[in-house]
């Protein structure tokens, strides 16, 4: 145990005195949700609105006047018919549509509720929602504007919001989980497999593999600082994602905590797997910066939905263990969905685990070869 | 001590199509053998790709061999790695240091991983390690080669153990700490540990009380560096003179000349029993060299060594 303890000091060491990789390594997190959250995507001006109103009135005109009036929105096209909609999103010539029923002016008058229908393409997704976001309230300002002219009875105007090519309607905030899914491989994978062949290189795995220590005491003791690591990196992309940027945190955190830990846990077993295999620090990093961080990035849901991907790289997908992670973490964070409808993708994640466990157990030696 | 039996181990080398390994030859099934008591130092003396390391890394459990036998005092090298691992100090042909640490925490940590502490063995290392304790806070990878040496050797030696394997300890290191590394191990000796060291210097090889000159896998011969100086049968000459490099060719021109070898300032020639100085100076100076002198000399460990290598390359070309 004294060996053990010693050898996870010196393993901190080793991180701790390297200053430009840890800071790397904790600032990684941050940079990359205030990325996501802040740049991308997030000021959307000069959008163009197609309007289909088939009978006009005071009540739609304003409507259309507000939203022209509007610094961000310009009315551009007046159609008559849904036909034109698709015609116009495919040409790529508008942004948002406003579709009116037929009878809206006799709808909010009669029984104080009307529907219109607000179509967005989302095939960006943080883009159509944040469009349909400014629609929405310039359209519940004006509600809140005529109720208080006609006093009561309050008059309700229902948007119903449609998104195009996207229709699942991924938030902007979906690439929380996904970044948690890169970040928390990254640094596992990658930092594990390093530091153990890094001993290889150096040749002080030699020593250490003659010297009395048991084999499953180096590298259990290897893989304890990135656990930890990867556990404040994963404090701080939740505090950040839900304070700074407010994403909701709708299920259970024990459960989040608890499945990203199996989650860094399986990254960890990988880095050993690698390291069993590499021989030099330049091959691990190839290994796993290009053989892993690419593929979570590509094919892990992060960046592309699944469902629009080809059949045979969707199949691909189901190898790669970020991608059950990210939809483990939607369901849970997002969708706020409790325990009983991870059970498929968790068991998945437990069973890539102990094929992971296995596979480096197997390959590990007592000796140098 | 140390017993090894008929030891063989091939691996086909990356880098050629030649097998490497130890104990190759096709013509000898018997592989290495031999055997060190205790307080003794045996050096293995051979060129880069010898097979030392192979041999080494054999006895230190790093390596499983094909066939044969190696026992660490009374244990046996596969069975018994374990026991085998906390009486062995085993320093590889690079120094296994952290750079990143400093020269105390290195040492504290391997002492700890023998389980022991720096102040318990304190007495025991004190010789070599207070050559190195003024700089105890300094980084590892920031010492001289010869300081790396040290803090090694004192890393290894921390938890006193019974038999001492040093691969290439000397290589990268300055003359005079390389001195002061063997008249280390002559102290450590006589305190009556066992060390096997392996050195690609040939001057060294008079440091150790017997050596085996090593080639392609091979023990080409085992005894004390007197005895190996003893059985030199050929007659040896040095030459020097001016205008050395050229003249190297023109001597190998000479046909009562057999070898020669280039030794930094001076050529090692052996001849024909019959041949007299006078024939070679006069020829020489007819080639227009100047300032000759040839000696008969004693040979060394290298002449040793390069004759045996030569003998084994004849007796190839026999078969």
């Amino acid at each position: 145990m004294k060996q053990f303890r010693a050898f996870v000091i010196k393993e901190f060491y080793h991180i701790f005195r390297d200053r430009r990789t840890m800071l790397i390594l904790l600032g990684m997190p941050i940079t990359q949700i205030l990325i996501f959250g802040f740049a991308i995507n997030m000021e959307v001006t000069d959008i163009a609105v197609a309007v289909l109103n088939p009978n006009p009135d005071t009540y739609t005109n304003q409507i259309i006047e507000r939203v022209n009036a509007n610094d961000y929105f310009h009315v551009d096209y007046t159609i008559h018919s849904q036909n034109e909609i698709d015609e116009l999103f495919k040409q790529n010539k508008i942004d948002l549509a406003i579709v009116f029923p037929n009878n809206f002016n006799e709808d909010l008058v009669h029984s104080g509720k009307a529907d219109l229908q607000l179509i967005s393409d989302t095939s960006d997704p943080n883009t159509g929602t944040i469009i349909v976001n400014y629609a929405s309230g310039i359209i519940a300002d004006y509600q809140k504007e005529i109720n208080n002219i006609s006093g009561n009875p309050p008059y309700q105007i229902v948007a119903t919001t449609r998104m195009l090519y996207n229709p699942e309607m991924k938030s902007s905030y979906s690439f929380v989980p996904g970044v948690m899914g890169l970040i928390l491989m990254v640094i596992s994978t990658m930092m594990t497999s390093i530091s153990i062949v890094r001993e290889k290189e150096r040749g002080t795995m030699e020593v250490l593999l003659a010297s009395p220590l048991r084999l499953s005491q180096i590298l259990i003791a290897k893989t304890i600082p990135y656990l930890s690591l990867s556990f404040i990196n994963l404090l701080t992309i939740l505090y950040l994602a839900s304070f700074l940027l407010g994403v909701p945190i709708r299920g259970s955190l024990f459960l989040i905590i608890i499945i990203s830990t199996l989650y860094i846990f399986l990254s960890l077993l990988l880095g050993l797997l690698i390291s069993t295999i590499a021989k030099k620090q330049v091959e691990a990093i190839i290994m796993a910066g290009i053989g892993l961080t690419m593929p979570v990035m590509l094919l892990s849901g992060m960046l592309f939905p699944i469902d629009n991907m080809p059949f045979l790289l969707e199949k691909l997908t189901h190898i790669i263990p970020a991608r059950w992670y990210i939809v483990i973490m939607k369901k849970l964070m997002i969708e706020g969905l409790d325990f009983t409808f991870i059970i498929k993708e968790l068991s998945i994640l437990l069973g890539m685990t102990g094929l992971i466990l296995a596979l480096s157990m197997l390959n590990s030696k007592k000796r140098l070869e | 001590m140390i017993e090894v039996k008929n030891l063989r181990k091939n691996y086909h080398s990356e880098k050629s199509d030649k097998y490497a390994g130890i104990g190759t030859k096709e013509d000898k099934e018997n592989g290495i053998s031999f055997s060190v008591p205790k307080g003794e130092v045996f050096g293995v003396i051979g060129p880069d790709g010898a097979g030392k390391t192979t041999l080494f890394r054999i006895l230190a459990t790093l390596l499983l061999a094909d066939s044969g036998e190696a026992r660490m005092s009374k244990w046996d090298v596969v069975e018994d790695y374990k026991e085998i691992r906390k009486i062995i100090g085993y320093m590889p042909g690079k120094f296994s240091l952290y750079f990143d640490l400093s020269v105390e925490e290195n040492l504290k940590f391997f002492a700890t991983v023998f389980d022991t502490t720096i102040e318990e063995n304190y007495e025991f290392i004190k010789d070599i390690y207070q050559q190195i304790e003024p700089f105890k806070t300094r980084r590892a990878g920031a010492l001289s080669g010869g300081m790396k040496q040290k803090l090694a050797l004192s890393c290894a030696l921390i938890h006193q153990p019974e038999i001492l394997i040093l691969d290439e300890p000397t290589t990268g290191v300055d003359p005079v700490s390389r001195k002061e590394f063997w008249d280390m191990l002559k102290k450590l000796k006589e305190g009556g540990m066992t060390i096997l060291v392996s050195t690609a210097y040939m001057d060294e090889a008079t440091r150790c009380d017997r050596i085996a000159l090593m080639r392609d896998g091979e023990f080409i011969a085992i005894d004390t560096p007197a005895q190996v100086i003893a059985d030199y049968e050929q007659t040896l000459w040095s030459v020097k003179g001016d205008n050395l490099s050229s003249m190297l060719e023109d001597i190998r021109a000479y046909p009562q000349v057999e070898t020669s070898f280039a030794f930094g300032d001076e050529h090692h020639i052996t001849v024909d029993p019959n041949l007299k100085k006078e024939e070679l100076s006069d020829y020489l100076t007819e080639k227009g060299y100047t300032n000759i002198s040839i000696n008969e000399i004693t040979p060394t460990v290298e002449d040793c060594f390069l004759a045996l290598t030569k003998e084994g390359e004849k007796g190839k070309e026999e078969d």
